[in-house]
């Protein structure tokens, strides 16, 4: 196999041996991440500009370490910090970056296609760290080798995908890379926030929690954007809670070996019981651990070297 | 002025029904049965073989900025961009800045259309002071001053009530009242077609339901009131429907249609490409399919381009924050003849029709004829020409255009306002 793709900026363009080199290349990474001397040189003397346009701590953390993993110079940029609050373009911002002789940029942006924008201006690689509501590829994958590492393959598995699909770029993800790796998808929330026209991305539309959930493989849950969406998606979060929250009784119809999926921030008792966040079949913070093993990937095979490397230096 | 001399065309007229090869002859910028063989002697004479000679086209939906948006287009640059896409004869919106909702803005729009127009440059007024939908701008000394119709195109008046007050009080004035059907509650912070696109986009969408919403308010408010309203840009194959049934009972509803939503659909959307965004949006196959039916049965009374230029810069950005709205005139009619003429089968004179008498005959303007008498408003093209479109080395201030880089077929080779030849531009 060999990785000749110099953007990560969607799933959806990816093939599905793309997908299997970069969960490949995690795996070894993952082994590295255990070592007493958590560091490895591949991106010495590397600069890697993190320009986050919108909040997050999660995912800017684990490109943050990935890069400093990987032995990379790291430069975070903020949305309050940056020249953009004075009105400069991001092209003109990108620009900047690249002149400042960055060797890679990962950007997170409330706009969806700003990443594939990027990429047809600047010469540098360019990951997608989350753009809107179109695509978070590196969640889709840390989610799906998550997946991976507790049920093997995900061919034939049922997958279903509870809460807030119509604005979530991490549903979407997960809906390509799975699709792509034969599972099936089923979307699950009210109808107002998981809308018919799913289905043409080859998932299936569900506002029956019980038959969504039944004998399910995987289920994940999504973060409720209540501040988003104003009062006309839904009710209320007690209503949502009371109709689609996952409680005890509710995680009872899944496959007895399922897992639990949420790729945070959790709002604990709202779309999800406490109690079931921290129990056992929750993987929640094994999908934080993940992250940076397929964020390292991401970074490692995007700045142009091969799985095969690091994958033989770690057997 | 000499006498002008148009020479074995092919000279097609839907307002005269001719569609025949011969001779135009123009005298004084009027069109005239002959010229005598002293005149054709001394005549300007123009070798048509092969060419079409039409009327002038006529746009009454372009945006040419001025006042106040100088950067994007002006009145001058505008009717450039016009005479080089064969049209003579264009209706301004009145979203300007400071908006035309008063008789001097009309003015000043005059006397800068009279002092650097190529092309017959007519104004709108707007419905409302602002355009904010609340109070009514002096539609009566907007009349006087010389708009042709109210609008607050881009800003739907939301409210019903303001809406039937201004369409009844403008019937006073014959004057006909264009609508941008968009309910707004229903399209915050949408950016394009809302469907599977829009959803595999990650891009908030703009649901048909909102254009067949407004667009049914306008049939109810003119079937209650009698006054004439025009459906600005019908993107929507249930507003057609609409409006359809609408002008089947008699409602006194007119619409258009634009050659971008004849032609493209939101799939032209997947690269973010922001020369692709416009409101209303690019929708379906369904859609798109659905408004050629219109133009056909004629529920749709004429093309309009809804020219609206912006800056590379402004356009330049991410999606979510470009500007609505692509340049139209200098490709209005290659889309129009490839789309409808070649692939939808409709005779040339037809096409012609709905970019030349039609929308003239909507808002009573002296234009889109070549019968003997009529304005010496003549367009001449090539209809096989096949030439690439370069938005940048084009006429209009601006460049965006989705169109941009494209191979297209049929070619504009003379414009003529008033006997005059505009187009190709004299050198200066």
């Amino acid at each position: 196999m060999t990785w000749t793709r110099k953007h990560l900026l969607a799933i959806e363009g990816m093939s599905l041996d793309e997908i299997e080199q970069i969960h490949a290349t995690a795996a070894a990474f993952k082994k590295i991440l255990k070592r007493s001397v958590k560091k490895v040189p591949a991106l010495r003397g590397k600069t890697i500009v993190n320009l986050f346009l919108e909040p997050s701590t999660r995912t800017r953390l684990a490109f943050d370490m990935a890069a400093k993993r990987l032995s990379a110079d790291v430069i975070t940029f903020d949305a309050a910090s940056s020249s953009t609050q004075k009105g400069e373009t991001l092209r003109d911002t990108a620009q900047n970056i690249q002149a400042l002789n960055a060797d890679m940029i990962v950007i997170r942006h409330s706009a969806a296609g700003s990443p594939l924008y990027l990429s047809q201006i600047l010469d540098i690689p360019v990951i997608n760290a989350g753009d809107g509501a179109h695509e978070h590829p590196t969640q889709g994958l840390l989610d799906t080798f998550t997946m991976k590492e507790h049920l093997g393959s995900m061919k034939g598995r049922k997958v279903a995908i509870l809460g807030d699909i119509l604005f979530s770029r991490v549903a979407r993800s997960n809906i390509h890379a799975l699709t792509k790796m034969g599972s099936a998808v089923t979307l699950v929330g009210p109808s107002t926030l998981v809308p018919h026209g799913f289905t043409a991305m080859g998932a299936k539309v569900s506002h029956d929690l019980k038959s969504a959930l039944a004998d399910a493989d995987v289920v994940m849950l999504l973060r409720i954007q209540h501040e988003r969406q104003g009062h006309r998606h839904f009710p209320s979060i007690g209503e949502y809670t009371s109709m689609f929250g996952l409680n005890k009784t509710r995680a009872s119809w899944l496959n007895p070996r399922a897992i639990i999926m949420h790729p945070g921030p959790i709002n604990r008792g709202v779309e999800i019981d406490s109690e079931l966040a921290d129990g056992e079949r929750s993987v929640i913070l094994e999908q934080v651990t993940n992250g940076i093993a397929i964020r390292m990937a991401a970074l490692y095979l995007c700045a142009g070297n091969q799985p095969e490397n690091v994958i033989m230096s770690t057997e | 002025m000499p006498a002008l001399w148009i020479r074995r065309a092919r000279v097609v007229d839907p307002a005269s029904r001719r569609d025949s090869t011969g001779d135009l002859f123009v005298r004084d910028g009027r069109i005239v049965p002959s010229l005598s063989p002293a005149e054709r002697a001394r005549a300007r004479k123009i070798d048509a073989r092969g060419l079409v000679a039409a009327p002038g086209l006529v746009d009454i939906h372009v945006h040419f900025r001025e006042p106040g948006q100088t950067h994007k287009e002006t009145i001058a640059t505008g009717s450039r961009a016009a005479a080089a896409g064969g049209f003579t004869t264009v209706v301004c919106m009145p979203n300007t800045t400071p908006p035309a909702d008063n008789a001097g803005t009309i003015q000043y729009i005059l006397d800068a259309a009279r002092r650097d127009a190529l092309v017959k440059v007519l104004p709108t007024g707007c419905i409302t002071i602002g355009m904010k939908g609340e109070a009514l701008a002096p539609i009566g000394s907007l009349k006087r001053a010389g708009v042709v119709a109210i609008t607050d195109d881009g800003d739907c008046v939301q409210s019903n009530e303001v809406m039937r007050r201004a369409i009844e009080y403008a019937k006073m004035f014959d004057l006909p009242v264009l609508d941008h059907c968009q309910d707004q509650s229903m399209t915050d912070g949408a950016v394009m077609n809302e469907g599977d696109m829009a959803i595999r986009l990650g891009l908030r969408g703009w649901p048909n339901a909102a254009e067949d919403l407004v667009v049914s308010r306008n049939v109810i408010l003119s079937s209650y009131t009698g006054a004439h309203i025009h459906v600005q840009h019908v993107s929507s194959s249930r507003a057609v429907d609409i409006i359809r049934r609408a002008k089947a009972d008699g409602v006194r509803i007119t619409a258009e249609a634009t050659p971008h939503h004849i032609a493209l659909t939101d799939a032209a959307l997947s690269t973010y490409d922001t020369n692709f965004k416009m409101n209303p949006p690019l929708r379906t196959e369904a859609d798109r399919a659905a408004i050629i039916a219109g133009l056909r049965d004629g529920t749709l009374d004429c093309i309009a381009t809804d020219h609206a230029p912006h800056t590379d810069y402004e356009k330049d950005r991410e999606f979510d924050y470009a500007p609505n709205g692509i340049l139209g005139l200098e490709t209005a009619l290659p889309v129009v003849l490839e789309v409808l003429v070649r692939q939808n089968r409709f005779r040339l004179a037809r096409a012609l029709d709905l970019m030349t008498r039609r929308p003239a005959r909507i808002l009573s303007l002296p234009a889109g004829s070549l019968a003997v008498g009529a304005a010496a408003d003549i367009c001449i093209f090539d209809p096989e020409e096949e030439w690439t479109y370069d938005a940048k080395a084009g006429y209009s201030k601006s460049s965006n255009s989705p169109w941009h880089g494209r191979k297209l077929r049929g070619r504009v080779k003379a414009t003529v306002v008033d006997g005059r030849i505009v187009f190709p531009f004299a050198a200066s």
